[in-house]
């Protein structure tokens, strides 16, 4: 490891760390990406793609993103998002939960969805699109339906979860698990031009209170469906949720939920306990 | 006593964004849904002055009742 973060301090520019670098340590030191971008930002080196990261995320934030694990429950149309924004981000594991393929209803919306992904697992189609982006980034696939018979294996260890399911049943099950195992839960639905968000931390049974309200009862996206830019909203904000949850923990959405209103453009704020 | 009612998404159509009307003292959520043929289905979430209530919730003079519908997708 020495002389991998010697290599790196030596090819640095300042203290940014070329992509090109990177790729040729792993080669030369035979270790996986993954490995090289951890410890070049132990070194106090930044990768260069997050150098638009740095005035609002430091390199020892960065680092803290990078050692996190963050699991997606649902690949669609938030899923694909977040999905997208956490690898950005540069959290340096992804747990993405889906049991689905895609098909050609998915087009409309779900980013992972395109006319080479239809008819493919929508994890295989998240772990292909995330080695574009970043190999550094660990996309651990589970072509699974969330339940709770299986969900220890795939949250254990998490630093957040988040809901990105389509069925306020199964969220019910996720928010008793994430209470149950103190782990911080990132809420977000939509239907046609609206949406919601919430965030439950340890302690906490703010969205199971919640979810327990709308159990049984059919989402209005059933009748309305949903358009392209409702899960870009909602999973851009859940993203930044996920971030401060790992970097700025006394910042996140608590015991509030949001709902979006995107046809008159507003957001309306309600306490939740 | 005046209370304001405010809707949100698809419980606006054939119905209003946000209303204040008259009600008698004893006045529950349930019965402005009543008056509104808004069925429980389709009120997942009510919220009074901002605070989570229910169907049962007795409202007082200058409240406002806050009914969404629910939201699943994902």
């Amino acid at each position: 490891m020495d002389q991998l973060r010697e290599y790196l301090k030596g090819h640095a520019v300042d203290d940014l760390v070329q992509q090109a670098v990177l790729d040729e340590a792993s080669r030369r030191f035979i270790h996986s990406a993954h490995v090289v971008e951890e410890e070049a930002l132990k070194a106090g080196l930044l990768p260069a793609r997050y150098q638009r990261n740095r005035k609002t995320l430091s390199i020892e934030q960065q680092l803290t993103l990078f050692q996190a694990r963050v699991a997606v429950i649902g690949c669609g149309g938030l899923g694909g998002y977040v999905i997208e924004g956490l690898t950005r981000l540069g959290i340096g594991t992804i747990v993405a939960v889906d049991p689905d393929q895609f098909e050609e209803h998915n087009l409309n919306r779900q980013i992972l969805c395109t006319l080479e992904t239809l008819c493919y697992p929508k994890t295989a189609a998240a772990a292909h699109r995330v080695r574009q982006i970043n190999p550094a980034v660990t996309l651990i696939a589970v072509q699974k339906a969330f339940n709770n018979d299986n969900e220890g294996k795939f949250l254990k260890e998490c630093d957040a979860v988040v809901d990105a399911l389509d069925s306020n049943a199964a969220r019910v099950e996720l928010a008793k698990i994430c209470s149950k195992h103190s782990i911080p839960l990132v809420h977000g639905a939509i239907a046609g031009w609206y949406g919601q968000i919430a965030v439950q931390l340890p302690g906490e049974q703010t969205v199971l209170n919640f979810m327990q309200k709308c159990k049984g009862k059919t989402g209005i996206e059933k009748e309305i469906g949903n358009p392209s830019f409702a899960p870009m909203v909602v999973a851009g904000l859940q993203t930044a949720e996920v971030c401060k949850i790992i970097t700025h923990r006394d910042r996140t959405l608590s015991a509030r939920i949001i709902f979006i209103d995107l046809l008159n453009m507003r957001f309306e704020e309600m306490k939740i306990e | 006593m005046q209370i304001t009612i405010n809707l949100f998404a698809t419980l606006r159509k054939n119905r209003f964004e946000s209303d204040r009307r008259q009600c008698p003292e004893g006045t529950t959520v349930q019965s402005i849904l009543n008056d509104l043929s808004i069925p429980e289905s389709e009120a997942a979430i009510i919220f009074v002055n901002g605070r989570h209530a229910g169907p049962d919730t007795f409202l007082l003079e200058k409240d406002t009742v806050s009914i969404f519908p629910p939201i699943g997708g994902g």
